[in-house]
């Protein structure tokens, strides 16, 4: 933990590791898209719409993901004042923020031909949308620390204290009565066929890796743009 | 704090007592809302407190097989909905959704009559947890549920 924790180590890692994850990530997705969208059979109710089942779960998943990196990473910053792990929760709030809304989209193309509307104000779909606008808040909020010169603290808070909204998300459907289908799968085991099931874990796998990819991209650009002003404000004191 | 504990444990101590707060307090919360965050009454929810006539609510189950008549009108349409353990008469006029079929599950936005029956205006199919591909849609639901079983 500690030596991932030094910049430098980090940097040298991250170079071969961000295409790595990206390209990988591309080809998984790519393969498990034109499965689910050629190959994958029909199904017995929804017929063909049940296709774009391989986009939403995995962009929900990764959407909710994306925040409890975010809260995981706060935690680390708040405690032990790790100087990446800052950059890690902002890194993976972008990427999180644009899953949440292909989350978002997708379900209202499903929603109107399965339920017969885009939208209703049920717990899932107000929980999941509420998560996007976390993931503006927090974006605005770190943008503003770095810009104005806070404590990294004050968005590490808000990360934590936003998480609350994680669980209310998975327990939405089955705590109350919710539009919304209850989860497919569990750790009971899956009410959801084999063909189904193995192309969205694929997919799953897919946009994870684009999803690591992308916070490792974002993290060297962060780190850029922290030693660029170091270097500034050495050059101002010398001058 | 104990004065010999050491900075970042005395931050790792607060922060979790801080979270198991929040964690907490949401659980409440969440609690508190139990029946008003539902988006749906069940037909037996209905039945046991049944709201005022005329009064806008959302009835949501499942629609009872061979309870589904046209009337003579050709739009309007009457059936039942239950959960097991009440059942209440839905009539509707309008278009159907797809998914709409007997034996699967349905929200139905209106309001009850004074005579007990849930008028609607408005109809959202429900669908559950379960995907099975076409092929297997002449197999009986119990062999679905074994071939599901295989599938885990």
């Amino acid at each position: 933990m500690h030596g991932f924790a030094n910049p430098a180590r980090f940097l040298r890692m991250a170079r071969w590791l961000t295409p790595a994850l990206l390209v990988s990530g591309l080809v998984l997705t790519a393969a498990s898209l034109v499965y689910g969208m050629f190959f994958a059979p029909a199904e017995r109710l929804q017929g063909e719409t049940v296709r774009i089942l391989f986009i939403h779960v995995p962009t929900a998943w990764l959407g909710m993901g994306g925040w409890t990196a975010i809260a995981i990473a706060s935690f680390v910053e708040l405690v032990w004042r790790h100087p990446l792990a800052a950059l890690a929760a902002r890194g993976a709030a972008v990427p999180g923020a644009v899953f949440t809304a292909l989350c978002l989209a997708t379900g209202s193309l499903w929603g109107r031909p399965a339920w017969g509307t885009w939208w209703v104000w049920d717990g899932r779909l107000t929980s999941m949308l509420v998560l996007l606008f976390l993931y503006f808040g927090y974006i605005a909020l770190a943008n503003a620390v770095q810009r104005e010169g806070g404590s990294s603290r004050i968005p590490a808070i808000f990360g934590l204290v936003g998480a609350v909204n994680i669980p209310i998300i998975h327990y939405s459907v089955i705590w109350w009565n919710s539009l919304h289908q209850p989860p497919s799968i569990t750790t009971g085991g899956s009410a959801m066929a084999g063909p189904f099931l193995w192309g969205l874990l694929a997919a799953t796998l897919g946009f994870g890796l684009i999803f690591g990819g992308v916070v490792l991209a974002r993290m060297r650009a962060l780190l850029a743009d922290v030693q660029a002003e170091a270097r500034l404000r050495r050059k101002a004191l010398e001058a | 704090m104990n004065a010999g504990l050491k900075p970042k444990h005395q931050r790792l101590v607060l922060l979790i007592v801080a979270v198991v707060v929040l964690i907490g307090a949401a659980l409440l919360a969440a609690w508190a809302l139990r029946n008003q965050a539902s988006y749906f009454y069940v037909p037996s929810d209905m039945a046991a407190a049944p709201p005022e006539a005329g009064q806008a609510v959302r009835l949501g189950g499942m629609v009872k097989e061979g309870s589904l008549r046209t009337q003579a009108d050709g739009v309007t349409i009457d059936f039942v909905v239950h959960d097991g353990e009440a059942e209440i008469p839905v009539t509707f006029a309008g278009i159907l959704p797809d998914l709409f079929v007997e034996g699967s599950g349905v929200v139905a936005e209106g309001a009850l009559r004074p005579d007990g029956t849930f008028e609607a205006n408005h109809l959202l199919a429900k669908h559950d947890e379960n995907y099975v591909p076409r092929e297997l849609e002449d197999m009986t639901p119990h062999q679905v549920r074994d071939t599901l079983a295989e599938a885990q």
